[in-house]
């Protein structure tokens, strides 16, 4: 699993910071490094690119997994560059942007784009699979989402624009029913399709959502 | 008599699609209801069709309705969630609008808006579900209505998929739209007879009315348009061939139609004219067709 992320154009980042001359850079050791939009190099070469547009980079770091607490610790070990900054960008997917933020008083920006929860599908891509919706239905459909997967998030079966197997709405995706209809037959569920389907309960996807941890 | 009534009592039935256009100038819609009226039995009201902005489906339906052309308003699910489709439900009937035709609507990104939130709550089965339930008196949260509605609803397939998967499925979907309480079923455009009769054997069972869709060529690079982007459309070779041919181009379109609509009428109960632009061109089909 990756949280996917992508570089914003250097001139909107450009844009977030025009108004910072001294920045401290922040790459992330874990997906962003995976996917090159924040790893070592990456940081490395909006350092050069900001020093071209004539910023002062007064520091920077690759944190092993900034969505983690331990981005407190890490800070605390640089106040010094930090400190010097007018402001932090931030090369990680927006989880780490927002926990440099709790633990920082500087402005922090986003140098990247989150995009999605993914993995490796479809080889050489990664699929978004689940939108965290809640309340997990994938049971009735062969372990494949449509909630994710079907372009109009479809539970009562097919749209019927499926061309070669390839969606309607979005070409370049497999329809995700005749992938859910493939699968059921070769486990021999086909039946599963009769299966009524409740309307989805979006109540479960009311945003901000927030679980208490009790303690092990 | 009405759409209704003609299909329960085993009637042929004719119906036409409207498309509501951008902007507040309804002349044209009007000149089209007055032209159809006393042709056809009922017209559709497209609703927000491929995702593009326009007048709505409601209003549109209602201004029909006074005009004296029985209206089926189209119904998407791709712009409003629960709450706001069943008040346009309530608004509908309130309004005397009686036909509503369920569907999914397509996805925002194709249309002219491209960036809107699209909304997707519920889908065609679910909303029948729901449309049943208002008739019965209830909201989707099971709460009681003060006055309730009479709706004749109905549904779409796509009978010409290209796959046995797309295919099965479609026919489930079919199943599953009647269960939920569709009462007729309007089809995608069909070029071919004899699939389409292969089709309705599959669903004879079912029990329910079937409208075969008609989407009158105006040319052949239309016909080639659609069968490239079009899922479940397939014009063949032979009529392309004819079109591209043609001297008279909308004559030859006009008569292809009509030519179908000879073979369709004896396979199914009804067929659904989706002019696309060539709405007062309805009565020429129809009086080529005999109809
Ligand atoms: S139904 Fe789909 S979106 Fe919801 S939790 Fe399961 S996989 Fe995720
Ligand atoms: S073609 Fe398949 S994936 Fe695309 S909207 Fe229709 S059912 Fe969903």
């Amino acid at each position: 699993m990756l949280m996917v992320t992508e570089q914003k154009p250097l001139a909107e980042v450009s844009q977030l910071i025009d108004k910072c001359h001294k920045v401290y850079l922040i790459g992330c050791g874990t997906c962003a490094t995976t996917l090159h939009t924040g790893g070592k190099s990456e940081v490395i070469e909006m350092k050069r690119q900001l020093e071209d547009a004539a910023k002062e980079i007064t520091g920077w770091m690759v944190i092993p997994t900034t969505c983690d607490t331990l981005t407190r610790e890490a800070l605390a070990e640089n106040t010094a560059a930090i400190e010097a900054a007018d402001c932090i960008l931030v090369m990680s997917c927006a989880l780490g942007v927002q926990m440099v933020a709790r633990f920082s008083d500087k402005p922090v920006y986003p140098a990247l784009n989150t995009l999605f929860l993914g993995m490796e599908g479809n080889p050489g891509f990664l699929n978004e699979a689940c939108i965290q919706c809640g309340e997990c239905v994938i049971g009735q459909y062969a372990a494949i989402c449509p909630v994710t997967t079907c372009a109009k998030g479809l539970l009562t079966g097919a749209c019927g624009g499926a061309r070669g197997g390839k969606c309607e709405q979005q070409p370049e995706h497999d329809c995700a029913w005749i992938l859910i209809y493939e699968r059921l037959k070769k486990l021999g569920m086909l039946d599963k399709l009769k299966e009524a389907a409740s309307p989805k309960d979006y109540s479960k996807m009311k945003r901000p959502r927030q679980l208490e941890l009790t303690p092990l | 008599m009405s759409l209704q009534s003609s299909l329960e009592s085993g009637k042929f039935v004719i119906t036409a699609e409207v498309a509501p256009l951008k902007g507040t100038d309804t002349t044209e819609i009007i000149e089209v209801a007055e032209l159809l009226q006393g042709r056809i039995t009922a017209a559709n009201v497209t609703d927000q069709q491929s995702s593009v902005m326009r007048l709505g489906s409601l209003v549109v339906s209602y201004l029909l309705k006074e005009k004296g052309l029985e209206p089926v308003f189209q119904m998407t699910c791709r712009d409003r969630n629960r709450i706001a489709l069943q008040s346009d439900l309530l608004s509908a009937s309130v309004l005397g609008i009686k036909n509503v035709l369920a569907l999914t609507g397509d996805v925002a990104s194709l249309g002219d808006h491209p960036q809107a939130k699209p909304v997707f709550d519920l889908d065609s089965v679910l909303l029948l579900q729901v449309i049943r339930r208002l008739n019965e008196g209830y909201d989707m949260a099971g709460n009681e209505l003060k006055g309730k509605p009479s709706f004749f609803p109905g549904a779409v397939v796509n009978p010409g998929a290209d796959t046995e998967a797309a295919l099965e499925l479609q026919i489930i979907k079919m199943e599953k739209k009647v269960a939920a309480g569709a009462r007729f079923i309007q089809t995608q455009a069909i070029y071919d007879a004899d699939s389409f009769a292969k089709f309705m054997k599959r669903v004879e069972g079912f029990k329910v009315p079937v409208l075969a869709g008609v989407i009158p060529l105006k040319s052949a690079g239309m016909a080639r348009f659609m069968n490239k982007n079009v899922a479940g459309i397939l014009v063949p070779e032979h009529l392309i061939k004819k079109m591209n041919e043609a001297e008279n181009k909308t004559e030859t379109g006009i008569q292809i139609a009509a030519d179908l609509m000879k073979e369709l009428k004896d396979i199914c109960q009804g067929i659904h004219i989706m002019a696309i632009g060539w709405e007062k061109k309805v009565p020429q089909i129809l009086d080529a067709a005999g109809l």
